[in-house]
């Protein structure tokens, strides 16, 4: 096994973005990758993409070559190959290029993620998105997404005593990050009162507990440390890369408190680094409701299960906090356009340990931590990045 | 989307059909191909069981924004059920105020309407759950 | 004398009422009706109201379903299953084969869907009754289920409820049906075209040639072949289409308030339509005690009815009754703009 290091990131702009089609984003995030890599286009051996339904929101399939197209790319014939693990196709794509790098088939590999999520109207985003969830028996009924993290919601409130001002503390948090994130698809800063008052999507997640609809898409440029010396002085290496599984339904979990995925993957990735949770400076994790960020931070060790909503209250996760959380703004203030939210992720905490995430900067980052989530927990993957 | 897909459920949706693995005893529903626990031993040794549609609220939600096929109806109550059989399904709670419904409610399965594929479309339906 | 005397009988009961109800003060005030001259004109004070997702097949079922319950019957013995409606789900594929498979009575067995306005399920029991008696089937199940539809505005919309009850029809059971006849002919009284949303009627016209007519016809035909007069019967139940009409008929016949007045649902539940008479005789099988005599009289506008001559058996001693009216008493009440979203009218 070869040691991997991302030596280029790059995203588009996240948002509402009306005037770009999937294939633009999909260009514009490539480009800016390979730009800050300093390579060239045909120095890439090979491509991932992360996508959770391209099908459903643009009825496109068969991406992996549009992709190549649209880097026009296409002279070079290379394997180019689609991710999908719903909202978790980014970290995926990621772990995909992770391991055809480190394996020794490919040097350098371009990873990355999209999703056009405005060209269809907003009942059908919610429908794409149930296709995430167990259609036979969960969406079949009238289940939504939203609804899925409520159920988890509900029974941490009543197990733990967590509470909507607890899960909003989460919205407010990201949305104060997100502020400063000149890429994010909000760059306003809410209130808990703003949270609790905005409209109920499924009790008890009010419109503000949710992530948006977004557009967007992310890229990371991937090479063997080795090749990596020759673009970069300042290596960010990944020193793990887990994925992990669990049923598609919430209803056959083994509980409804955590994601046991999550929990899976993260205790392979500090054992693939030989680290504990405590040695993380900071973490983006996979906020696509503000319940999913306390069980996320509960899920990687960071804070006691059922104890993830005080420490987000008492501000343990704010950017000068004991342990920031979602720096970017998370999935929340930053946008989850779900194929890319993975990508994106390694996006933010590769500028953090670069040292270039300016007003966001944690101080003294060398250590970070993605937490990307599919579905309701079926899939989980985790990384966690050095810089040395 | 094609009725087959729907008719080949009829039996788990009308009549919680589930099944049970006769190596370990576990009964599972929705009904699996292949027991979890003993995994190749039950191949093919599983067997239908009925079950009788009582059970307990774990968890709900009242659902505000709904899938394009439940326009009209919100808000609605979703719940994550523990069957006094053992396993967990999600269903819709109906017949119950919103104020009403709360974890530890024994609710009863009920035979409803789910959903349509349109106005010319066929009609689907399948177990929804009421106060017992 | 009977024509077959002894030989079939009601096994068991089940019926349905959706959990909702809508006041008639509630309607009247939306059409700027005086609420008390209509519960008065009408004999009505509240009638019950599907909820969105309730049909008549979703009715059938959940009355087909207690029906099986109570008597303990294999289900995979009934041999026929037929559904008496005017609203059935689907103009071509049939309501009975949903409550067939909903009750796991298939599929060795044969299903339909009747219609005959609000008679399609006492006409469903005749045919149960006659497959019974020639030996063909076992059991037979016989369904009267409405969801009924009425123009809003329309006089109709204070009555048109949702109901339903399934009989189990066999060689013995509970109630002995000693005969049955029908008085039918060609009245466009009621009716409702393919395609149309709303029945029409001819209003007045509805009474007299109508279900007057056909009712004393049949009742009067059924007392004179049995040789019996109103006062044989312990409780007479006839069809309901309002509170006002069976108390007439009963009257113009000769049954006493008291012969009637259990039986009598339609001011609380309004008419159920195919479910009507079919559920008053149920809320009078509750309380019957052996030995006691009952004639049931349904009326289907176009026009027709059908009369039944019972005598409740011991075997109701041992049977877990249903207890219409207390299944009647679980209610919650909604105001006209939720009516109007069950029906789906936004």
């Amino acid at each position: 096994m070869r040691d991997v290091a991302v030596i280029g990131i790059g995203m588009t702009k996240f948002g509402e973005l009306w005037e770009r089609s999937f294939r633009e984003l999909v260009a514009e995030a490539g480009i800016e990758a390979i730009i800050d890599a300093g390579i060239e286009g045909k120095d890439i051996d090979a491509m991932y993409i992360g996508g959770m339904s391209s099908g459903g929101f643009v009825q496109q399939e068969h991406v992996a070559p549009l992709a190549i197209e649209v880097a026009g790319l296409e002279d070079f014939h290379i394997p180019s190959t689609r991710v999908e693990g719903a909202c978790a196709s980014g970290g995926m794509a990621v772990h995909q290029g992770y391991i055809a790098v480190a394996s020794g088939i490919h040097d350098i590999v371009l990873v990355g993620g999209a999703e056009k999520m405005t060209d269809v109207v907003g009942t059908e985003a919610t429908n794409v998105l149930a296709s995430a969830a167990d259609r036979e028996w969960e969406a079949f009924f009238g289940m939504t997404f939203p609804g899925l993290y409520a159920l988890m919601a509900r029974y941490h409130m009543h197990k733990y005593g967590t509470t909507p001002e607890q899960l909003a503390s989460v919205a407010v948090k990201n949305h104060y990050n997100g502020s400063m994130n000149p890429k994010a698809q909000f760059n306003r800063r809410i209130s808990i009162e703003d949270v609790l008052a905005s409209p109920m999507v499924a009790d008890p997640l009010h419109l503000l507990d949710c992530s948006p609809i977004t557009d967007g898409a992310a890229a990371a440029i991937l090479a063997p440390v080795e090749i990596a010396k020759k673009y970069t002085d300042k290596i960010v290496k990944i020193i793990a890369s887990t994925q992990a599984s669990d049923t598609i339904s919430l209803h056959s979990r083994k509980r409804f408190d955590a994601l046991p995925a999550a929990i899976h993957a993260a205790k392979n990735a500090y054992k693939q680094a030989g680290i504990e949770p405590k040695d993380i400076d900071l973490a983006e994790v996979h906020d696509c409701f503000t319940i999913a960020e306390i069980m996320a931070i509960e899920d990687l060790g960071f804070f006691e299960r059922g104890k993830g909503g005080k420490a987000t209250e008492e501000g343990l996760t704010s950017l000068n906090g004991e342990i920031p959380i979602n720096t970017s703004g998370g999935l929340k203030s930053k946008g989850h356009p779900v194929g890319a939210t993975g990508v994106a992720q390694i996006n933010e905490i590769v500028s953090q340990l670069r040292g270039e995430a300016k007003e966001r900067q944690v101080k003294d980052a060398e250590i970070g931590l993605t937490h990307n989530v599919g579905g309701s927990g079926g899939t989980a993957v985790v990384h966690i990045l050095e810089v040395v | 989307m094609a009725v087959p897909r729907y008719w080949r459920e009829i039996p788990a949706r009308y009549n919680l059909i589930g099944n049970k693995c006769t190596v370990c005893g576990n009964i599972y529903f929705p009904p699996r191909a292949i027991c979890p626990i003993c995994r190749r031993k039950s191949f093919g040794k599983m067997v239908d069981y009925k079950l009788k549609g009582t059970g307990v609220v774990e968890s709900y939600t009242i659902i505000h924004v709904p899938p394009p096929h439940f326009e009209g109806e919100e808000p609605y109550i979703m719940a994550l059920i523990k069957l006094d059989e053992g396993p967990y399904i999600t269903a819709q709670i109906v017949d119950c105020d919103e104020k009403d419904v709360h974890i530890g409610m024994r609710v009863k399965a009920t035979f409803r309407r789910i959903m349509d594929d349109g106005e010319k479309g066929a009609i689907y339906y399948g177990y929804k759950f009421i106060k017992e | 004398m009977p024509s077959f005397p002894r030989m079939v009988a009601i096994v068991g009961y089940g019926a349905y009422i959706p959990f909702y109800r809508i006041k008639v003060e509630d309607i009247a005030r939306i059409w700027g009706e005086n609420p008390k001259s209509i519960s008065n004109g009408l004999g009505i004070f509240e009638k019950s109201v599907p909820s969105i997702d309730e049909d008549t097949a979703t009715i059938a079922v959940e009355a087909a379903r207690r029906a099986i319950k109570t008597t303990k019957i294999d289900a995979k013995d009934i041999g026929a299953i037929y559904v008496g409606s005017e609203s059935h789900p689907y103009a071509v594929k049939p309501t009975a084969t949903i409550v067939a498979e909903a009750i796991n009575a298939t599929p060795y067995m044969t299903a339909a869907d009747y219609e005959f306005a609000c008679k399609a399920g006492t006409a469903a029991i005749q045919n149960c009754m006659a497959l019974v008696k020639s030996g063909m089937i076992k059991y037979g199940m016989a369904i009267g289920s409405d969801v009924a539809q009425a123009a809003p505005g329309d006089a109709l919309e204070y009555t048109a409820a949702a109901g339903g009850a399934a009989y189990i029809v066999g060689k013995e059971g509970i109630a002995e049906i000693n005969e049955t006849v029908s008085f039918t002919t060609d009245t466009p009284d009621f009716w409702r075209r393919e395609g149309q949303p709303y029945p029409g009627h001819g209003e007045r016209f509805t009474g007299e040639p109508a279900y007057y007519r056909h009712i004393k016809n049949a009742a009067n035909l059924l007392m004179e072949k049995m040789g019996t007069k109103p006062s044989d019967y312990d409780y007479a139940v006839f069809h309901q289409p309002n509170g006002k009409f069976p108390r007439r008929v009963a009257k113009m016949l000769g049954f006493s308030k008291e012969q009637i007045e259990n039986g009598l649902l339609c001011p609380v539940i309004g008419n159920t339509y195919s479910g009507s008479m079919l559920m008053g005789l149920a809320a009078t099988l509750d309380i019957a005690k052996p030995g006691d005599r009952i004639i049931a009289v349904s009326f289907g506008s176009g026009a027709g009815s059908d009369a039944f001559d019972i005598t409740v058996t011991d075997a109701i001693e041992k049977y877990e009754r249903q207890n219409v009216r207390k299944m009647i008493e679980k209610k919650k009440y909604i105001d006209y703009s939720i009516y109007m979203k069950f029906r789906g009218e936004f």
